[in-house]
């Protein structure tokens, strides 16, 4: 653990894993949209169902999808906020499978139609994981930039995209390689130590065989 | 942190003829890549938004639950009005760290220290202390990388949150981290600091997570007071010249084994303790 970790993070209360944690996921479910949402739906499990209304987790996950970070003083007014925006949020309860008892599941609607659904959990002092993208494995913190990439599983895509970022002169810390099955739906989630230019993810987009690109920046 | 011990802390102060907040401020500057400036900028954010935190206490507000909420206020009237049993002091210290508590229970913001259920002692102590003796904030910030190493330290060794090894963990540590600050602004040296540290957690070894409803409320709240207060006492035993009888060092692995042995039950699930009591369950059966 840093200095910083021990004295800090300044944070909207009560709870570094049910408030801070669930902020932040949000937040990473808000810049992975990346255009402004109409729709969200959230679904709880676990102790973020059975406690979470005591801890604001539902403030708080909402509060980081319109964009807020942890310690941002808006949180206890984020449904009234989203309301304002005409951002439709609807809560329910539910059992996922093999998830960590601090999880939630969120169905994203964007102003184009898009759609993005993510599994996050909160780990404890407000460390997070990003557990599944779009139905597919995932795992991510969320403190690093990060690419997601589905493609279809065929030779050549991972090395495209890690040729494009060596040319970009970004630097790789973790890659992870998920697929459903064999010649079917894959994802690639890299975590950088730089961030990607824009170009470079549009350029991917165009990519043939590449389904859909996300990318989680931290500014 | 690559000190493991509060022992290599002190040893290396000695040796190179540092102050002990140096040594954690050189180690947080190697860690994390900032300079000297970066570094105690970013300390004194944390202690700005601590002072900020503590002048927004809202009296009137309640946490979700209604558990938590107001009695800052009673504090501060009884300081103010009724209080001949404490001095000043002691009666601000504990006012300021039931209102943080209560803040933090209420969605305001606060600085977890080290957590965000133990956000009350460290600026409760440090805040009265400088309001009280008008030192400057630089010196206040110095003591805040003493708390922070031995925050860290605890980390290292043990751990510093309820679920894994119960409340000691957290008022613990914050007590001992507030203690340790605390010898150090009144001017004792390292032996003092790590020996106000050291019996300042022996007095919280033991201690349980059993918080109603799961929420950071009850106990918690109140138990920031006993932490700040506990700080208080153990930092003047060690200005005294008291030792702990059991090296610094070994109190924090007391503490891990301690933690480890407390059953799951009384590790922040609320299955057992104050949380299954009938008013627990009275209070709670409200909130559903
Ligand atoms: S009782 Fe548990 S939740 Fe409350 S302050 Fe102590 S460790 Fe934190």
């Amino acid at each position: 653990m840093q200095l910083f970790d021990i004295i800090g993070p300044v944070m909207v209360g009560p709870s570094s894993s049910h408030t801070a944690g669930a902020v932040k996921i949000g937040y990473v479910a808000h810049k992975l949209l990346a255009e402004p949402m109409t729709e969200a739906d959230i679904y709880l499990h676990g102790s973020f169902l059975a406690t979470g209304k005591g801890h604001g987790t539902d403030k708080a996950i909402v509060a980081g999808l319109l964009g807020m970070q942890p310690d941002d003083i808006r949180i206890p007014d984020s449904l009234s906020i989203a309301e304002g925006l005409n951002i439709k949020i609807n809560f329910a309860g539910i059992t996922l499978k093999d998830a960590n008892p601090n999880s939630v599941l969120l169905k994203l609607t964007g102003s184009s139609g898009r759609k993005l659904e993510i599994v996050g959990e909160s780990l404890g002092g407000s460390i997070i994981n990003i557990a599944a993208i779009d139905g597919l494995s995932a795992n991510f913190s969320g403190d690093h930039p990060t690419l997601i990439v589905h493609n279809l599983d065929q030779p050549g895509h991972v090395a495209e995209v890690t040729s494009m970022l060596s040319h970009k002169s970004v630097n790789i810390a973790s890659m992870q390689l998920y697929r459903e099955n064999r010649g079917g739906n894959a994802v690639m989630i890299l975590e950088c130590d730089q961030e990607i230019p824009d170009k470079a993810i549009e350029w991917l987009k165009g990519l043939e065989g590449v389904e859909k690109v996300t990318y989680y920046s931290l500014v | 942190m690559s000190y493991k011990l509060l022992k290599d802390v002190v040893d290396d102060a000695e040796k190179n003829k540092l102050d002990f907040w140096q040594v954690i401020l050189n180690e947080s500057c190697r860690e994390s890549n900032m300079t000297e400036e970066e570094s105690f900028k970013q300390m004194t954010e944390m202690y700005v938004a601590m002072k900020e935190a503590d002048r927004c206490y809202d009296a009137d507000v309640r946490s979700a639950s209604g558990m938590a909420g107001g009695d800052g206020a009673l504090l501060e009237k009884f300081r103010l009005q009724h209080n001949r049993l404490i001095g000043d002091f002691l009666a601000k210290v504990m006012e300021k760290a039931v209102k943080m508590g209560e803040s933090n229970a209420c969605m305001k913001r606060i600085v977890a220290a080290p957590t965000a259920g133990s956000c009350g002692v460290i600026p409760a102590v440090l805040i009265t202390y400088e309001e009280t003796k008008k030192v400057s904030q630089d010196n206040i910030i110095r003591a805040l990388y003493v708390a922070g190493g031995i925050g860290e330290a605890i980390a290292e060794s043990a751990d510093i949150s309820g679920a894994k090894g119960g409340c000691q963990a957290e008022i613990g540590s914050a007590s001992a981290m507030a203690a340790g600050a605390l010898a150090y602004l009144e001017g004792g040296d390292n032996e003092a600091i790590i020996h106000a540290a050291a019996l300042a957690l022996k007095n919280m070894l033991g201690l349980t997570c059993d918080p109603v409803g799961g929420l950071v409320e009850v106990p918690c709240i109140k138990r920031n007071v006993s932490g700040a207060v506990n700080a208080i006492v153990s930092s003047s035993m060690a200005l005294a010249g008291i030792r702990s009888r059991i090296d610094p060092d070994e109190v924090i692995d007391s503490m891990r084994r301690i933690g480890s042995l407390i059953p799951e039950c009384l590790k922040e699930t609320s299955k057992e303790g104050l949380a299954l009591t009938q008013s627990a369950a009275g209070i709670i059966g409200q909130l559903r």
